[in-house]
């Protein structure tokens, strides 16, 4: 869609597209941020959104925060002319979806909250969160790859 | 009500559409950038940066606020002990991260795109949330 800059030794990254991306993402949580005082912690409004928990945000709010995730996600998908990722199977999807569920309520957060708010903060409990999250996700792709588990179609 | 429910939804589609741009909703792409030892897709680093700028900014601007826009007041987490549950639930979130490529934000996103799919990884997710609160009551 976009491709202002390409790296030369990875023909397949799209730089200019995740650079655009993340400053959106970043608008987004300064936003929910200067807006609403909050964090934008998908993992916690997901849990708040479906009463799992009683703290944060407006229950109100977090439903319209998480109704517009796909529809900013169809609007960029219609702007490129559909998007057809392919998806793991259910048996990967059902553990890997448990995992994270558990996953980001024990550890206060995920990718969203730790890895862009809490970062951007410098709070040594999201640095940790993320190093943590980013290196137990690495040792599991370089296992499955390893064991010749293949997940995507 | 408009202020009060518009900004979320604005911001709620800012970062769909920040996502799917991305490539966040890829699960090859995420699962690319987390395979260092192999075919190392570094898109995501780039998605990660921009939002980290941008938000460092933002805590910035924060600093010089008495209150949020369209808020009384600040509501922000303000622990900074590092514990077991921090650390041993963060890699669990990382395996599943791993296995498929997904994380809530981009699962949710990823319902107009991949419907079936996502709603799998959504309701698991979900239901993993569940019984953390059955187990250990609300937190």
């Amino acid at each position: 869609m976009i491709a202002a800059f390409t790296l030369s030794a990875f023909p397949d990254a799209a730089p200019m597209n995740g650079l655009i991306g993340g400053i959106l993402i970043g608008l987004a949580a300064a936003l929910m941020l200067l807006g609403a005082g909050r964090i934008a912690g998908v993992s916690g409004i997901a849990a708040r959104a479906t009463g799992i928990s009683d703290s944060g945000m407006s229950k109100s709010s977090a439903w319209m925060f998480l109704l517009g995730l796909p529809i900013g996600a169809a609007i960029v998908a219609a702007a490129s002319g559909g998007m057809a990722p392919s998806f793991a199977s259910p048996a990967f999807l059902i553990v890997a979806g448990l995992l994270v569920g558990v996953g980001t309520r024990l550890g206060s957060g995920c990718t969203s909250g730790h890895g862009v708010c809490g970062v951007s903060r410098l709070s040594q409990r999201s640095i940790v969160a993320t190093l943590t999250f980013m290196a137990a996700g690495i040792a599991t792709v370089a296992i499955m790859n390893s064991l010749g588990l293949e997940v995507l179609p | 009500m408009m202020r009060r429910l518009l900004p979320p939804l604005v911001s709620g589609s800012l970062f769909g559409a920040g996502l799917a741009l991305g490539g966040m909703t890829d699960p090859a792409r995420v699962r690319g950038f987390l395979d260092i030892f192999g075919d190392w897709d570094p898109t995501l680093a780039f998605v990660m940066g921009g939002a980290v700028i941008v938000m460092a900014i933002a805590w910035r601007f924060r600093e010089h606020m008495a209150h949020p826009l369209f808020a009384e007041k600040f509501s922000l987490p303000d622990r900074s002990d590092l514990t077991a549950r921090l650390i041993g639930g963060s890699a669990l979130f990382g395996v599943g991260w791993g296995i498929a490529g997904l994380c809530p934000g981009p699962g949710i996103a990823a319902l107009v795109i991949e419907p079936v799919s996502a709603a799998i990884f959504v309701v698991s997710m979900l239901a993993g949330m569940f019984v953390v609160r059955l187990v250990e009551g609300n937190a």
